[in-house]
């Protein structure tokens, strides 16, 4: 293994594996090694989950020098920590480009980052895969190549599934009330189901908007309570969603269908009001999905690798596998093309489909956006499973009602 | 009601702090954190009841306190400096935090999480009363502390005027360790009813700050109920606004009211 993490104390620690660990690559490889550079939101309000892509990127780095590094190059992979914000991003990269002059880009955590990033990759004609970028439209350069695959319109195409899914259900909900963060990369998904939901004849019941960091979900849960929607579609990111179930709880309250965007996958599984909680997923740890070449395999390196840096929750589900594809696509990239050249590899790219442990992408849709793979997953006795669409559903599950 | 007796239960020690010390503590928001996670540790490893831990937590924190206090007379921290080093202390507390339980969320589960009653249509959840109860208590007991103790007493000469104090006997040296002291235990106190309420992340540390500066500014520096009426009044401000229009609105609340008061009573923020 060969990672370098800029400016934390574990340099000294680091320096010391990384020598063990290019020893260990130098068996398969030689040469130069390929300097592949990003930033993590290491510290501040995202490092929560920029920590699973930390993880992901160690063991994928891992694995690639365990077989052939890149091009019989070793690979090492210089993380520098962004620490949640953007404009800081920015500079990094910038940095990694014209000081560190790494061979290529992988993109950072969250779509305020990647936007950033995206500037200086498209100033320096770098090619930039991400892993998670929410908002496609604003992904306007030619080279940037996104993993986590929303399709070009998620905020239609999602909101549609999800309320096929429903649908389907022997008692449909007919009224829906749509309460959401604003929070950019979920807000708009929230709009576009409120969009959907017209559309498709649901009659909306309540709508409320609240701000990131809001911390009193009581009269939001109360006004909930009140609408008695049959669906609540919430527009949470992260531990919203628990924060709105545990002021709903306080009141007795327990919605009948209830969603949630990119909900803290740990915390929502693990409480008990979260019981039937629907949410968006490109990957979860159960066939099909492990079926996929490599998957089975990453899924048990993952549990491995994150119960030893002390996460509480260790399941595979959308931000790991969409960090995972990225390296995967890169990998792809480079080995076809026998080549480090940042137009050769987005030219590629844009042309070839590439196989992914959620799938197959591609890149030759707007804003180089493939196909939505994005399913409906659900809390099932304590675990998540995918109920929708059918061929995406675990062995055995269906979407199950109140 | 319940979110602003936090407020003034996080804004008890700053204001102590910040009145009688003039120092702007900013590392009290981060001992709050690290409390709640050493509940949190204590609670889940331990098994120990998350309101036990307080005996084991608050000692220690009188000590970080007036280790503090200490730190800062021995090198003159001036007030406006003050506000730099408990920035960067709280910095480093963040980053001690991240070290040991990683960034990601943890939460407490407790039998007082699920633990609730009704009072005709109202619902009341132990953790919140616990806050609310331990709130008022603090906050009414310092008020009468600094009223009618003489230690108080001298604790209000010294913030007046500090050489005068002296000039009478008074141990300001001592007073300010105390209270350095005292300010760092109401943090602990302030941790542990953070983790029985809300599910912890390093940082959200800073979530924390600007409401309670509010807090403390609308009640009024160095007075020990200003938090707790100034976070009371703003919690239910917050919750009238998000119960009647749109909760987006609701992070207007607390700056709307601090800018009211200096607007119609400049000379009490």
């Amino acid at each position: 293994m060969a990672i370098v993490r800029d400016g934390t104390a574990r340099l000294a620690a680091l320096g010391v594996a990384c020598v063990l660990g290019a020893s260990a690559a130098l068996a398969a490889t030689s040469g130069p090694p390929v300097r592949i550079g990003s930033t993590l939101a290491l510290t501040g309000p995202l490092a929560s989950t920029a920590l699973v892509h930390q993880i992901v990127g160690e063991i994928y780095v891992e694995q690639l020098n365990k077989k052939n590094g890149l091009l019989g190059r070793p690979v090492e992979w210089i993380v520098k920590d962004d620490q949640s914000k953007p404009e800081l991003a920015r500079t990094l990269y910038e940095q990694l480009i014209t000081v560190d002059k790494v061979d290529l880009l992988m993109g950072p955590y969250a779509t305020g980052a990647i936007l950033s990033a995206m500037g200086v990759a498209q100033r320096y004609n770098k090619v930039l895969v991400h892993h998670t970028f929410g908002i496609p439209s604003l992904a306007k350069y030619d080279a940037q190549f996104p993993t986590w695959s929303l399709g070009p319109d998620p905020a239609a195409t999602f909101p549609n599934t999800l309320f096929d899914a429903l649908a389907a259900q022997p008692k449909p909900p007919k009224t829906i009330a749509i309460v959401t963060s604003k929070f950019p990369s979920v807000h708009f998904m929230s709009l576009g189901a409120r969009e959907v939901a017209k559309k498709r004849g649901l009659q909306e019941v309540l709508f409320l908007e609240w701000e990131f960091g809001n911390r009193d979900f009581g009269p939001i849960a109360a006004r909930l309570k009140d609408a008695k929607p049959d669906f609540v579609w919430v527009g949470a990111i992260g531990l919203e969603g628990n924060q709105l179930l545990d002021a709903a709880k306080k009141i007795d309250y327990a919605p009948t269908y209830h969603f949630y965007m990119y909900p803290a996958p740990g915390p929502m599984v693990q409480a008990p009001e979260a019981k039937n909680a629907l949410a968006a997923t490109i990957f979860e740890e159960h066939p099909p999905f492990t079926n996929n070449p490599g998957a089975a395999e990453f899924v048990q390196a993952f549990h491995e690798r994150a119960a030893k840096a002390g996460l509480p929750y260790t399941g595979v589900e959308t931000q790991a596998a969409a960090s995972y594809s990225a390296w995967q696509v890169l990998e792809a990239a480079v080995n076809a093309t026998k080549s480090l050249d940042d137009k050769v590899l987005a030219e590629w790219l844009r042309k070839n489909r590439v196989d992914t442990i959620q799938g197959k992408l591609r890149f030759d849709g707007p804003s180089n956006y493939g196909d939505d793979l994005m399913r409906v997953k659900q809390v099932q006795n304590g675990r998540w499973v995918t109920v929708w669409p059918k061929e995406a559903a675990a062995p055995g599950a269906a979407l199950a009602g109140p | 009601m319940f979110v602003g007796a936090l407020y003034g239960l996080l804004g008890l020690g700053l204001t102590l702090s910040w009145g009688i010390l003039r120092q702007i503590n900013l590392a009290y928001f981060a001992l709050t954190f690290l409390a709640a996670y050493l509940c949190y540790q204590l609670s889940t490893a331990r098994g120990i009841d998350p309101l036990a831990t307080l005996l084991l937590i608050a000692p220690g924190f009188f000590v970080i306190g007036v280790a503090l206090q200490w730190v800062f007379a021995r090198f003159r921290v001036s007030p406006f400096n003050s506000l730099l080093v408990t920035f960067g202390l709280t910095v480093i507390v963040e980053s001690v935090i991240q070290s040991i339980w990683t960034a990601d969320f943890r939460r407490l589960e407790s039998a007082y999480g699920v633990a609730k009653f009704r009072l005709g249509v109202l619902y009341v959840p132990a953790p919140e009363l616990i806050t609310l109860a331990l709130s008022i208590a603090l906050s009414l007991a310092l008020y009468a502390a600094l009223r009618y103790t003489d230690l108080g007493k001298a604790m209000r000469a010294a913030a007046e005027d500090g050489p005068m104090a002296s000039a009478f006997g008074v141990n300001r040296r001592f007073i300010a360790l105390a209270l350095s002291g005292v300010c760092a235990t109401l943090s602990a106190v302030a941790g542990v009813c953070l983790a029985l309420s809300y599910t912890l992340a390093p940082a959200q540390i800073y979530a924390w700050i600007g409401v309670v500066f509010a807090a403390v500014l609308l009640g009024g520096i160095g007075r020990p109920l200003g938090p707790l009426i100034a976070g009371i009044v703003i919690g239910v401000s917050e919750a009238l606004t998000m119960a009647l229009t749109a909760p987006s609105w609701a992070p207007l609340v607390s700056f709307s009211l601090l800018i009211l008061l200096l607007l119609v009573r400049p000379d009490k923020a």
